[in-house]
């Protein structure tokens, strides 16, 4: 360990403090604040004063405290234990501390963030005389009933193995193995320390090309993501955010879910909490929490800590993904992060740009989106991060800087309505606004489940925007002015809102849709379109199409065929087109 | 542990500020006693210390002091008020200091009112419905035991009748458990807060109420700690003697206001409408004192009231409330100016945590889908009226009139109903399906096949 740095606080705002003494004190590092031994990062340097910004409620601090630093830089232990575990900020365990200072966090409280005492069953890979690179695995345990932990050799170290461990139990701060490095024999443990702010090495970067399947169909089939993507969900008050985040924490098929929960409410990180346990992954019967990991560091939790939180969550991602694995990050929302990011930056002093946000706002954007990605990991295995954040535009104006800079670095935008939401049209996610970048990248994925899988889902997007142009015109002349062939576009808009758009996260069948089944459904709908207009061109009305019960039935597809019951929807595909077909001979 | 040195000149005032220098062992957020030539107390607290000189916010304001003359005890702790049972049935001003002549309150236990941060591990996910009487709440958006379920007003709105009514006839359905109100009332008219008392001495829950007043002609810096205070009784009562208390604050536009007035004379950076940029976590740290705990019976649920400037929900008072409180009860306009009471906008007001707190064992199984299912059928009414004042209502087609009908219904027998009615959820979900009834079936899409067989109105039996 480094010889300790002290110096003595000489002024106090807010949880900004001023220091001296500390010589030699570099950037980012811990310090260590007051009796309380508060937990604080230098985030500036200034000739003889350094600026530290500290992670718990500091009230009481006075000029004259003690200021102690390590020299180490802020950093998350990252090792068997951190799945199922709910963490604050700076990664304290919110069990642990609810078991020292009970239901109120109290400050000063340091903790392990991962259990020390329990013994993990460890499974050795590889030999003693091995030759071994950093990041290789080197061996594994049964983190939970869903994740095997490969327990990687750390960054920076390569060599000889000297020695490793039998097959048994062993806790995270045991010696496992010994590599004779060009610096001296190292000895390694299941559980390593990375500083949080910097990104974690890959061999190289891959294009995305699978898709993320969240089970929603208005993302899988409309604005899909790749695994390794980026997206965006921006939306004012009460259209769904935090609702479509839970959505796809619990049913996109990542291998693992890291959940941050940044400056929201203490009450919906209860809902994950009390939820994921019980909720079951339909692919392998096992609850959800099983691979899951939460960051909570709601709005009454000190504000730095929000800060940091969101680079917390990305570097264990970052080691998921580096022992292979597929990773989701949901950030909710990134709002409240650029807000601490504001906050701080503004009792520095520092000159505000757009809204008082930094002028740094876009940078710190860029290198947190620029985390996830498709990567070569050191071990060889492919990984990936994909990372959705939600933005919380005030006023629900997009136009704000936030939702403007992340604009800029996702490639997939998932923009929610006020209106559906109004409606309690859910997912809130407009058809018009949202756009993705990956269709291009997916589409041989798709087309292995059906050749024409872009041309039907392009054709369906295209009733959707002729139905949003009619909506002007109907807004002037009502409905009943339009050719019936446009009202018959108009109803059939309606019915792909209502039958497929709209997806109720509650319902046991619909909650999930397979791939499969959107499929199925869209090709339903597109059926019912291209033949009901041939109907309408030759003088069918579309009173009476509508009225068909074969017709009112298509929406409720959705909730009344499983998806393990696909041929259901081909029998009803059969009785929609003879219906149909029996109008035609009646004509 | 305080140091207890007196300073005695100070070198600047600056709105609700002073400056003190040459100060020694002085904490961030320690509690400041200043007294004037005259010898009048008032109480501050620091919020920023240096070396040389602390700044210091004076809740009671700081007209009438001066730079000389004026002493400063720097008492070393952040503030506290006492708490104790004896405190329900009185009123205190701000500072939790009695105001209504009778004695102090004895007791040793202090509590800072700030409170501290409630472990998200330590909470419990609030389920228990709360039965208000209100049908455009219970049936729509269901207040539920533990949440923080604000009111978005404007002026002349009667959300304090609202709220009255709700303290009056909350019930839960499920046990009789013990049952308070806290109301604080932040730079309201004295009316105002004159009508919350004399309704809650009429309906009888005066008598185990606490009422903390800081009005309008309080100084605006008091606001600041007034709904603090209240919590942290609320959270005595709740967490540590197991009472179920109903939190009613009024008016938190006034506090932001407040929160805006200190800003400013600190100097800082605004961001929007002058307001601070930390707006978000300051009322975050107010409206977060809300919910339940595993250990401990009681709970808080929060009914904070503001009112939006001009009607603007966009306001970054209410914006930012809507973003941290667990939905909105938004009051309109249009609906008032028809005679409907309460005027409870149908389509943007929420509540996020109705989902887990109804249906089936709760309050009814159809309760969600028939609460979508009217939020989806207005909806579409409100677009068939724009396009009515267009086109004119004989243009539209037979179904849009039917929705014209089934709209006109909804808001005059389903949200209408009198300040003295207490509708059960059955009596709600009953009107509700009158109104849905008046739709053909196929419309209801939104509810299950067998619900609708159950409880659809054939046409000629509904009147």
């Amino acid at each position: 360990m480094d010889e300790a740095l002290t110096g003595k606080v000489i002024a106090v705002n807010g949880p900004i403090v001023k220091a001296v003494g500390l010589t030699g004190i570099k950037m980012f590092d811990i310090a260590e604040v007051g009796a309380d031994r508060l937990i604080g990062e230098v985030i500036r340097l200034a000739g003889e004063i350094t600026i530290i910004q500290v992670y718990e409620d500091n009230t009481g601090l006075k000029p004259g405290d003690e200021v102690i630093s390590y020299g180490r830089p802020l950093s998350v232990l990252l090792g068997p234990g951190l799945i199922a575990n709910i963490y604050d900020g700076i990664q304290r365990p919110l069990v642990g501390i609810s078991e020292v200072c009970g239901s109120y966090i109290k400050k000063g409280i340091k903790l392990s963030p991962l259990d020390v005492n329990k013994k993990w069953d460890f499974q050795p890979l590889v030999k003693a005389g091995d030759e071994i690179r950093e990041g290789t695995i080197i061996g594994e345990i049964q983190e939970s009933p869903l994740v095997i932990h490969r327990v990687l050799v750390p960054l920076g170290i390569s060599g000889r193995l000297v020695n490793i461990v039998n097959a048994g139990a062993y806790t995270i701060e045991e010696n496992i193995f010994a590599i004779d490095t060009t610096a001296g024999l190292y000895n390694g443990k299941l559980a390593t320390y990375w500083p949080v702010r910097k990104p974690r090495p890959n061999k190289n970067r891959k294009k995305p090309f699978v898709p993320l399947i969240t089970g929603q169909r208005i993302i899988d089939t409309f604005f899909p993501i790749a695994r390794g993507g980026t997206a965006a969900i921006p939306g004012g008050f009460g259209t769904g955010k935090t609702m479509t985040q839970h959505a796809l924490a619990k049913w996109c098929n990542a291998d693992i879910i890291v959940y941050i929960g940044c400056g929201e409410r203490g009450n919906e990180m209860t809902d994950v909490l009390t939820d994921f346990p019980k909720l079951i992954d339909e692919r392998n019967g096992r609850p959800l929490i099983e691979r899951t990991v939460m960051i909570a560091n709601t709005s009454n939790m000190p504000v730095p800590a929000r800060e940091v939180s969101i680079y917390t969550g990305v570097t264990i991602a970052e080691y998921y993904r580096d022992m292979g694995y597929s990773v989701a990050v949901m950030a909710d929302s990134t709002s409240r992060w650029a807000e601490a990011l504001r906050e701080l930056s503004s009792r520095l002093g520092d000159m505000p740009a757009e809204e008082g946000f930094p002028p740094y706002l876009g940078t710190r954007l860029a290198e947190f989106y620029e985390r996830a990605g498709l990567v070569e990991t050191l071990s060889g295995r492919d990984g990936d991060i994909t990372i959705i954040g939600a933005v919380s535009p005030p006023g629900g104006d997009f136009s704000e800087p936030v939702t403007q800079h992340t604009s800029r670095f996702v490639r997939c935008f998932w923009a929610l309505d006020k209106i559906l939401a109004d409606a309690r049209h859910y997912p809130s996610i407009s058809w018009i606004d949202s756009y993705t970048e990956y269709l291009t990248d997916i589409e041989d994925w798709w087309k292995n489940l059906d050749d024409k899988w872009l041309i039907t889902r392009n054709d369906v997007m295209n009733i959707l925007l002729e139905d949003h142009r009619l909506e002007q015109v109907v807004k002037l002349v009502g409905s009943d002015a339009l050719p019936p062939s446009e009202q018959y576009i108009l109803f059939c808009a309606e019915i792909i809102k209502n039958a497929f758009l709209q997806q109720n996260s509650f319902d046991p069948q619909d909650k999930f849709c397979a791939p499969e089944k959107q499929l199925k459904l869209l090709n339903s709908l597109l059926t019912l379109y291209k033949k009901g207009l041939e109907l309408v061109h030759n003088g069918v009305s579309v009173k009476n199409i509508a009225t068909q019960d074969v017709v009112s039935e298509i929406v409720r597809l959705k909730s009344e065929v499983p998806n393990k019951e696909l041929t259901e929807i081909d029998a009803y595909m059969k009785r929609l087109e003879q219906t149909l077909a029996t109008l035609k001979t009646s004509l | 542990m305080s140091s207890e040195i007196e300073y005695t000149n100070l070198s600047g005032i600056s709105g609700p500020l002073i400056f003190v220098d040459g100060v020694k062992d002085v904490g961030y957020g320690d509690i400041v006693e200043i007294r004037d030539a005259t010898g009048v107390l008032r109480i501050g607290q620091t919020l920023e210390v240096d070396e040389q000189k602390a700044v210091v916010q004076i809740f009671e304001g700081t007209s009438g002091l001066s730079v000389q003359g004026t002493r400063v005890t720097f008492v070393g702790k952040a503030l506290e008020i006492p708490v104790d049972r004896e405190m329900l049935g009185r009123v205190f001003d701000g500072l939790g200091r009695p105001i209504d002549g009778a004695p102090q309150i004895i007791t040793d236990r202090m509590m800072n009112v700030n409170g501290l941060p409630i472990n998200p591990w330590s909470r419990e996910y609030p389920r228990d419905f709360i039965q208000t009487g209100i049908s455009a709440i219970d049936g729509m958006n269901t207040l539920i035991r533990g949440q923080k379920l604000p009111i978005f007003s404007g002026s002349g709105l009667p959300h304090n009748r609202i709220a009255a009514q709700i303290a009056r006839q909350a019930r839960i359905l499920t046990a009789e458990e013990e049952f308070t109100v806290i109301f604080a009332a932040m730079g309201v008219k004295f009316d105002v807060a004159r009508f919350f008392i004399d309704s809650l001495e009429e309906s009888g829950v005066l008598t185990h109420s606490a009422i903390f007043l800081s009005l309008a002609d309080s100084p605006s810096i008091e606001r600041l700690v007034t709904p603090r205070s209240a919590l942290t009784l609320a959270e005595y009562l709740a967490f540590e003697e197991g009472m179920h208390v109903l939190v009613i604050l009024t008016d938190m536009t006034n506090y932001c206001e407040a929160l805006r007035e200190l800003s400013s004379s600190r100097g800082e950076i605004p961001s929007r409408k002058g307001y601070p940029g930390y707006l978000y976590s300051d009322l975050a740290s107010v409206y977060e004192r809300a919910g339940r705990l595993k250990e401990g019976k009681g709970s808080i649920t929060q009914m904070p009231i503001l009112t939006m400037p001009s009607d603007d929900i966009s306001h970054p008072v209410p914006d930012l409330t809507g973003y941290i409180t667990e939905g909105q009860i938004v009051l309109e306009r249009e609906l008032f100016n028809k005679g409907i009471y309460p005027p409870i906008a149908g389509l943007p007001s929420l509540s996020r945590l109705m989902k887990d707190g109804i249906g089936e064992g709760r309050t009814r199984k159809d309760h969600g889908q028939v609460a979508a299912q009217l939020f989806a059928s207005y909806a579409k009414v409100k677009r068939i009226r724009a396009l009515a004042a267009i086109v004119g209502e004989e243009e539209l087609s037979d179904l849009d009139k039917i929705y014209l009908k089934f709209g006109t219904a909804f808001e005059e027998t389903f949200l209408c109903q009198a300040y003295d009615e207490n509708r059960s959820i059955e009596q709600t979900l009953e009107i509700g399906w009158k109104m849905l009834s008046l739709l053909p079936r196929d419309e209801l899409y939104r509810i299950a096949r067998e619900d609708i067989q159950r409880y659809y109105i054939p046409e000629k039996e509904n009147e």
